[in-house]
């Protein structure tokens, strides 16, 4: 049966801190931030940090590295490249799955309320535990893989319209935005591989010089793997990379449709 | 089988190499669905009547008659699939083997329900 609640030692107390802005703070704005230690025994709960804003860089990122480094140091989160490009920051802010470093706190109202990647086991704080989708990303062979030898002494050629097929897929991240807003891979995430994964496969489908397409496509002919997507478009609306991995899947729907006649 | 490790639990017992049939029979019987649903109010409307001899009278037709099974096959396919992707959805283990036996049951038993009625008008006396 699928958990609709949660057990007991996850729930969420209500003994979170409270950090007040510093004195003299105009333009004070509230965070408030999951937070969980492995090793206190303790319940999760929320911590609430004021910062002033004037005196903070633009982005969500930009108040959590301000926390760490001025308020907070047991604060735990993962960050690197705070571009967009690494994926590194994904997590639920302000009830969407996103990135620390691309989303503006302006853009949110209100208290901006910060929690890990749902239904991910948290390893601490906004940090989730990516195992099981990294085993998932191996699973896919994502490589190029061909029975015809390489080209010797040239590189693999490929039109300038082949290339183009990879457009909107390549620029995957795998940050697991789309993954952990899917209900069916909230359900099911042991079989499911979910939109990031579908997409990343869906990549190597496309790609004009691999040549394992068959292959591929049976290691994805499965009740679960590929068929627990029932287009809930979750996934498309959160990337923040803007791609649309549900067009990616339909894409894969529709091969497998193709090739059974 | 593997199940020591993140990869091996990932790649498990394989592809079923299951699962486009389901999906396109749940296309098909939907646009036979959207097709007989709407001759079938199309026909109730025109019919003089709603009385039980009107009704009956019009079914008894096996231009209404005919129609009327392959609605009755297409709606009780259609929910079995669809119903079976809930199942799998929600359920684990063995309850799930018990919700797809009692699905399978009662789709068997109510679309032949169904097939009997329409056929005992239609070749009734």
């Amino acid at each position: 049966m699928a958990e609709f609640s949660l057990p007991a030692n996850s729930k969420i107390s209500s003994a979170g801190k409270r950090y007040p802005a510093p004195a003299g703070a105009k333009n004070v704005k509230a965070f408030k931030i999951y937070r969980w230690n492995p090793d206190d025994g303790a319940n999760p709960r929320y911590d609430t940090y004021e910062l002033d804003i004037d005196d903070t860089g633009p982005m969500v990122l930009d108040a959590l590295i301000k926390i760490k480094s001025e308020v907070d140091s047991t604060l735990t989160f993962r960050r690197s490249c705070r571009e967009g490009i690494c994926g590194s920051c994904s997590m639920n802010i302000d009830g969407t799955n996103t990135l620390a470093c691309t989303q503006a706190i302006c853009d949110i109202k209100g208290e901006v309320r910060i929690t890990p990647l749902p239904h991910m086991e948290v390893v601490k704080d906004l940090v989730p535990d990516f195992k099981h989708f990294y085993a998932q990303y191996a699973s896919i062979k994502p490589w190029l893989q061909t029975v015809t030898p390489a080209p010797s002494g040239e590189e693999r050629v490929q039109s300038v319209e082949e290339r183009a097929k990879l457009d909107g897929l390549y620029e995957c991240i795998l940050c697991a935005c789309c993954s952990t807003s899917c209900p069916s891979y909230w359900w099911n995430s042991d079989k499911f591989l979910g939109p990031a994964i579908l997409l990343q496969a869906y990549r190597w489908l496309a790609d004009s010089r691999d040549e394992m397409t068959g292959e591929r496509l049976d290691a994805l002919e499965d009740p679960f793997r590929l068929y627990r997507c029932h287009t809930i478009m979750n996934c498309s609306n959160v990337c923040p990379k803007g791609l649309n991995p549900a067009k990616a899947i339909a894409e894969i729907k529709i091969m497998m449709v193709e090739r059974a006649g | 089988m593997g199940a020591g490790t993140d990869l091996g639990r990932v790649r498990g017992l394989g592809a079923a190499k299951d699962g486009v049939h389901h999906w396109w029979l749940q296309r098909v019987t939907a646009v036979g669905n959207l097709v007989l649903v709407l001759w079938f109010i199309g026909s109730l409307v025109r019919l003089p009547s709603l009385d039980y001899s009107s009704v009956v009278l019009w079914l008894r037709q096996p231009v209404a008659a005919v129609p009327m099974l392959l609605l009755i096959l297409s709606v009780f396919w259609h929910f079995r699939l669809g119903v079976q992707v809930l199942v799998e959805d929600y359920l684990h283990g063995a309850s799930r083997v018990l919700a797809m036996l009692a699905l399978n049951f009662y789709v068997l038993a109510g679309a032949a329900a169904a097939v009997f009625a329409v056929l005992k008008i239609a070749l009734g006396a």
